[in-house]
């Protein structure tokens, strides 16, 4: 009976794992070609320079970030090299001080201290219209202060970090997650 | 008692795996105290340090632990020494020194600045392989050697059987992946889409596929199983596993900014991924049955079981509960995923390095039959502390889904209105006592370790056979 030699067996198992890395492969193609900034999902980096609020997307049924007018950070207006660089820095200072072994990053990482996502747009610092809201992140990111049950501890984070993380932090809150987080910050109905 | 260098090497790397193991658990007590004692060691040692030791230790005790098992496998399946093994000694030492380097920079040094030394010094960041580019350089010069062990064996003896070539063909992605553990990218989605090759393509398959070959060894040696039987459920392991599991990495790029198509795609495959995992558990239950739950290596054969039970319970069924996009919204990034992560690695890697050790050992103290009291009551409180860890975090996890997510709307303020409720930080304190139970279930495991066996008299030939060689 065929079935009873292993080699039936394994031409099956090679033959399922050679047709779904393909499949794989294709699939990252695309997506890579989304996730770019400047992509279907992914905002180039000059969207510092913009509002970014979170909205019901009533055609999707969901909610999104949302691109609006002119929000400059820290008052200044980036050009797109200068936005990258920024932006690039932000990153460098978020690895070296393991920030994802505290906080997630679109839900992923450690489970310690808030998802940081829409940390640009949560509520406890959207309140501050302007170049304030980034001042008083950056201030936070230098001298961080207990919030709750968490205290946030300082890593020596310097001024020049501080802005860099900021810039990160709402570059990143403009990325469409298919809807996560569900209602940040919106009340309960508000879709309604 | 005649073993071959490579069994000794692979003595090695399991006494090496189970020193890490410890180290892991006390790494992992530590971290459970910050959520119960708020501002626990703040700017000395913070929760971010306790927890990067206590997963890399969680990695390295079971990659140890696997190494171990291959080297300690291989030559009794081709019955000839590993071909290079001294440098495979070499690289255990290489690999020993360099984790005692980078655990004493991430306690005393922690951090740096944002800037390249910090990446190739100190701390890459990135979860689950923080360790500096100079280590991950060294480890990947550690899997070469052992990947280069492996195959120039099965070169030089001009044979290869079943289990071997899966495992050769294993390796490959293996270490290929793993190079994903050097990028710096600046765009966070990109960053994880990649990250994410590594980390489910290690743990959801090619770290399957190793496991699978490894308890194929097992199996033969402890029941004396049947080569063509077990070669052909590893073939159909590997198929189910792989088939289901290299799309069922769509499941974490449902919110990292990826395409919309990945929401289907990775519900329905990961919807998959238990079926080889509840196959396991047919097979071992019809083992059981078949040998009465006796075994000539009773720790062995039991931890044998638990590898099956737990893979099952803790990736398939806990993990399948979580994993729908429809529910996963609300649970991605909670304690419910931790739950999960406990009892999966557990069940599915840590008990089968355990049955490993067993097997080893029985072979190393000349035992006929291996069984006491000790292993019992390690087995016993291992597991009720692991499954007590999973269920409280559990339970913090479904809170913090519901109320700080569906209800709460997700923000920092809900976050921290979570941490302080009852069911939560009563859930936080289970965690802690279930560790500690934990913590003492390994301690009689290290006493078991060193003393089962060692008065048993000299080992006949069929126990020999079936213990190895």
């Amino acid at each position: 009976m065929y079935t009873q030699d292993p080699l039936f067996w394994r031409a099956g198992a090679f033959a399922t794992t050679a047709f779904m890395a393909a499949v794989l492969a294709m699939l990252t193609v695309d997506t890579l070609r989304q996730i770019s900034p400047g992509g279907a999902h992914v905002p180039s980096y000059s969207v510092i320079n913009h509002e970014i609020t979170y909205q019901y997307d009533p055609a999707l049924k969901q909610y999104g970030p949302k691109v609006g007018g002119e929000d400059l950070l820290f008052g200044r207006s980036y050009t797109d090299e200068e936005a990258s660089a920024l932006i690039a820095r932000g990153k460098l200072v978020i690895q070296s001080r393991a920030c994802i072994d505290c906080h997630t990053f679109f839900g992923n990482g450690a489970y310690y201290a808030p998802d940081l996502t829409r940390a640009w747009m949560d509520p406890k610092w959207a309140i501050y219209a302007g170049p304030k809201r980034s001042e008083k992140i950056a201030r936070f990111l230098m001298n961080p202060l207990r919030l709750g049950a968490r205290a946030m501890p300082n890593l020596g984070i310097t001024r020049d970090e501080a802005e860099a993380v900021v810039a990160y932090l709402k570059w990143m809150s403009s990325i469409d997650a298919n809807g996560f987080p569900d209602r940040f910050g919106a009340p309960v109905g508000a879709e309604q | 008692m005649t073993m071959y260098r490579s069994q000794h090497l692979g003595l090695k790397y399991l006494a090496a795996s189970t020193v890490l193991f410890g180290a892991m658990i006390v790494f992992g007590l530590l971290s459970a105290l910050y959520y119960v004692w708020p501002g626990f060691l703040l700017n000395v040692f913070n929760f971010s340090t306790a927890k990067i030791v206590h997963i890399n230790g969680l990695v390295l005790w079971l990659l140890m632990g696997f190494i171990g098992a291959v080297y300690w496998f291989i030559p009794q399946e081709l019955e000839r020494e590993v071909e290079g093994i001294a440098l495979g000694e070499l690289m255990f030492w290489v690999l020993c020194a360099a984790i005692g380097v980078v655990v004493a920079v991430f306690i005393f040094v922690q951090y740096g600045g944002a800037n390249e030394t910090s990446m190739w010094f100190i701390n890459q960041g990135r979860k689950y392989v923080e360790a500096p580019r100079w280590a991950a350089l060294g480890i990947v010069a550690v899997a070469g050697v052992f990947a280069y062990n492996v195959m120039a064996t099965v070169w030089k003896a001009g044979r290869s059987t079943g289990v071997l070539t899966v495992l050769i063909l294993d390796l490959v992605p293996l270490l290929v992946l793993y190079l994903d553990a050097f990028p710096e990218m600046t765009n966070m989605s990109q960053d994880l889409f990649w990250w994410w090759w590594l980390v489910h393509l290690w743990v959801e398959a090619t770290w399957e596929v190793l496991i699978g070959c490894i308890m194929a060894w097992t199996l033969m040696h402890l029941v004396g199983a049947s080569r063509r039987v077990v070669e052909s459920w590893l073939y159909v392991e590997v198929a189910l596993v792989l088939g289901t599991g290299i799309l069922g990495l769509g499941h974490h790029y449902f919110w990292i900014g990826t395409p919309r198509y990945w929401l289907g795609i990775g519900g329905a495959f990961s919807a998959l991924e238990p079926l080889p995992l509840l196959g396991m558990v047919v097979h071992a239950v019809y083992d059981a049955g078949t040998h009465h739950l006796k075994a000539p290596n009773r720790p062995a054969f039991y931890w044998t079981l638990a590898e099956a039970f737990g893979n099952f319970l803790g990736a398939g069924v806990f993990g399948f509960m979580m994993t729908l996009p429809q529910i996963n919204m609300y649970s991605h990034g909670t304690q419910w995923t931790a739950s999960h992560g406990h009892f999966a690695f557990w069940g599915a890697y840590g008990c089968g390095v355990l049955a490993v050790l067993y097997l080893a050992l029985q072979h190393t103290r000349g035992a006929e039959t291996l069984d006491g009291r000790a292993w019992r009551w390690s087995f016993a409180l291992l597991n009720i502390g692991i499954a007590g860890m999973a269920g409280a975090l559990l339970v913090a996890g479904m809170d913090q889904a519901f109320f700080e997510r569906a209800v709460g709307g997700s923000t920092w303020d809900a976050f921290l209105a979570m941490q302080g409720r009852p069911w939560f930080t009563e859930s936080m304190w289970a965690r802690l006592v279930f560790g500690v139970i934990f913590a003492v279930g390994y301690a009689i495991l290290l006493y078991d370790l060193f003393s089962i066996g060692k008065k048993a008299g000299a080992l006949s030939p069929e126990a020999l056979a079936a213990a190895g060689r």
